[in-house]
């Protein structure tokens, strides 16, 4: 009987331990609205994310969830219904998701270069050369075998790897059938940035990344930016989307919204200006400011919309109409205290 | 060399100076997989029970099935669970996708095959002559049940133990339903994935030792149980 017992005080303590834990957590977190974000792994690694993130819950009182994927897979979540809101780099992508109905209100908040790095030896010689040409001699040169030449992709479908494939188009290959499989040279690692720039380091490999990304890694790395930066054709640009599912209830709809205003508002564009300035030298990622008219996207007027326009032709009139003058008479941004808690 | 020297160093002192990111870390980790291993023991045990105890025709296949399961991918249990749990599956509506409930979710189905498996084991362990002699003596068959079941507890408690450990140490379940969410889903597993990615060492390194030392305090247990 004696062990029974022992076994037995350990299984109530098991489950009190378990309860009292249970309870912690909701405590702290049901009480208030919870957004979920899914963004891309630069914005994430950097720590910009992590450094926004309490200004917002401050603001409107709620819970900011963070979970970090590639662009591509961020919007595979989105489209899902399972994230409130995006923070994405992948501009054709994006245009798709919102013209398809799943987003809207898609801000433009901030951009940096994409660049070539590389081993300082530099064994394809593309300093100086454009992404374009650059490209070629890799390829010339990995296609050979010739020691020391080497890519490394994200290869899942992120902004920059769809940049990546973007830039092998314009120097004249076909991605899946000349590039992808077509030798030691290339490798893909199916992860985000941070880990991918870790892989280049060991192979001692070239690999194209963002510059926020870089400049947050620099310490770590010994593989260093090669070609031209701040080059036009090489421009990276973040956008903000609400995301749009009909089991999505309007108040998580309008704190959604809250995130994409609160991004392209100038208290937190400066924050994003000022953000690594002290730690790397340099902004790992430039605000719009309300001004991106080169950048073919939108950074000014704030996301009021709660159903996308491109539905509310296709939606019954009623809901539209309710949803439009909802829209005219309460102001774009309220208050998150009186949306409900979101579980 | 030198970075792991150093990266321990520093770990050593992130966990001695009680680094509240570790601790959190560290404390969501024993409550996801706890409770995991507490949902998953009142769902094992009972059907592990039955079916020792209970023949009917296809029961051999039966075991074999469960025994193959106990090598069931995290990965795809993270899959299978994600697809069921995404507002666009069909449990949607509960909006478990990227909670810590979903992880224990995810954890119970990885860990019921193999705690279904060790409660047979355990309780094939006791004699036969054991058995017999109890009915012997009169016993109905539910007091026979409870006899052979308290004969096993010990060996059942090591397989409770085991799935705890499974639970704990997995990454790829925890990654692809809970989303590694700071301060919400991230665990000790999906953290160090994260940060040896990110490139930050010590921290990865200081993680990895707890999930050492668990393994380490779960291990002395099942030996214990075992002892006895």
């Amino acid at each position: 009987m004696k062990p029974l017992g022992k076994m037995l005080i350990v299984c109530i303590l098991v489950t009190t331990m378990a309860v009292a834990a249970s309870g912690c957590t909701t405590s702290t977190t049901s009480a208030k609205p919870q957004l979920t974000l899914a963004t891309t792994t630069s914005l994430y690694d950097t720590g910009l994310l992590d450094y926004l993130k309490p200004y917002f819950e401050q603001q409107y009182n709620c819970t900011l969830l963070i979970t970090s994927q590639g662009s591509g897979a961020a919007l595979q979540v989105a489209s899902r219904g399972d994230c409130g809101v995006l923070a994405v780099h992948s501009p054709a992508a994006e245009k798709a998701f919102v013209a398809n109905g799943t987003g809207m209100n898609r801000r433009c908040f901030a951009y940096n270069y994409f660049v070539i790095v590389g081993p300082p030896s530099d064994p394809a010689a593309i300093n100086g050369t454009g992404a374009v040409a650059a490209f070629q001699k890799i390829y010339q040169l990995g296609t050979n075998n010739t020691t020391g030449v080497a890519f490394v992709s994200r290869g899942d479908q992120s902004g920059t790897h769809v940049k990546e494939q973007g830039i092998w188009a314009s120097a004249g290959y076909n991605y899946t059938t000349q590039i992808e499989g077509s030798g030691a040279w290339y490798s893909e690692t199916g992860q985000g940035m941070g880990a991918t720039l870790q892989v280049a380091n060991q192979k001692q490999a070239y690999t194209l990344t963002d510059l926020g990304t870089y400049l947050a890694y620099k310490g770590n790395l010994t593989l260093v930016p090669l070609g031209v930066t701040n080059d036009s054709a090489m421009l990276n640009v973040y956008s903000a989307i609400t995301v749009y599912n009909t089991k999505f209830t309007t108040d998580e709809i309008q704190l959604a919204n809250n995130f994409v205003n609160f991004m392209i508002s100038n208290s937190t564009q400066q924050l994003i200006g000022a953000y690594g300035v002290q730690q790397y030298g340099q902004p790992l990622f430039y605000p719009m400011n309300g001004n991106c008219s080169k950048f073919n996207c939108t950074c000014t007027g704030l996301a009021t919309d709660l159903v996308p326009p491109t539905l509310m032709t296709a939606t019954s009139t009623a809901t539209a109409n309710a949803t439009m003058t909802g829209m005219a008479a309460t102001p774009a941004v309220v208050s998150a205290t009186t949306t409900k808690a979101a579980t | 060399m030198n970075e792991i020297v150093e990266g321990i160093r520093q770990a050593i002192q992130l966990i001695v100076s009680l680094n509240p990111e570790v601790l959190d870390i560290t404390a969501r980790s024993l409550y996801i997989s706890l409770s995991a291993t507490l949902v998953a023991s009142l769902i094992a045990i009972p059907i592990g029970g039955f079916i020792h105890f209970k023949q009917f025709g296809g029961k051999r296949g039966l075991i074999t099935i469960i025994q193959a399961l106990y090598a069931l991918p995290t990965v795809l249990v993270g899959l299978l669970v994600w697809l069921l749990l995404s507002r666009s599956g069909p449990f949607g509506f509960l909006q478990l996708l990227f909670t810590p409930t979903g992880m224990i979710i995810g954890q119970t189905v990885l860990i019921v095959p193999l705690m279904i498996g060790m409660t047979l084991i355990a309780l094939s362990g006791v004699s036969q002559t054991k058995q017999d002699t109890v009915i012997s003596l009169g016993a109905t068959q539910l007091q026979t049940v409870i006899t052979i079941v308290k004969e096993a507890r010990f060996a059942i408690l090591g397989g409770v133990i085991l799935g705890f450990g499974r639970a704990i140490s997995e990454v790829g379940a925890a990654m692809i339903i809970g989303g590694n969410i700071k301060g919400y889903t991230r665990v000790l597993t999906t953290a160090i994935a994260l940060e040896t990615s990110i490139g930050d060492l010590p921290l990865a390194i200081a993680l990895g030792i707890i999930l050492l030392l668990i393994a380490l305090i779960v291990t002395a247990l099942l030996f214990l149980v075992q002892e006895r």
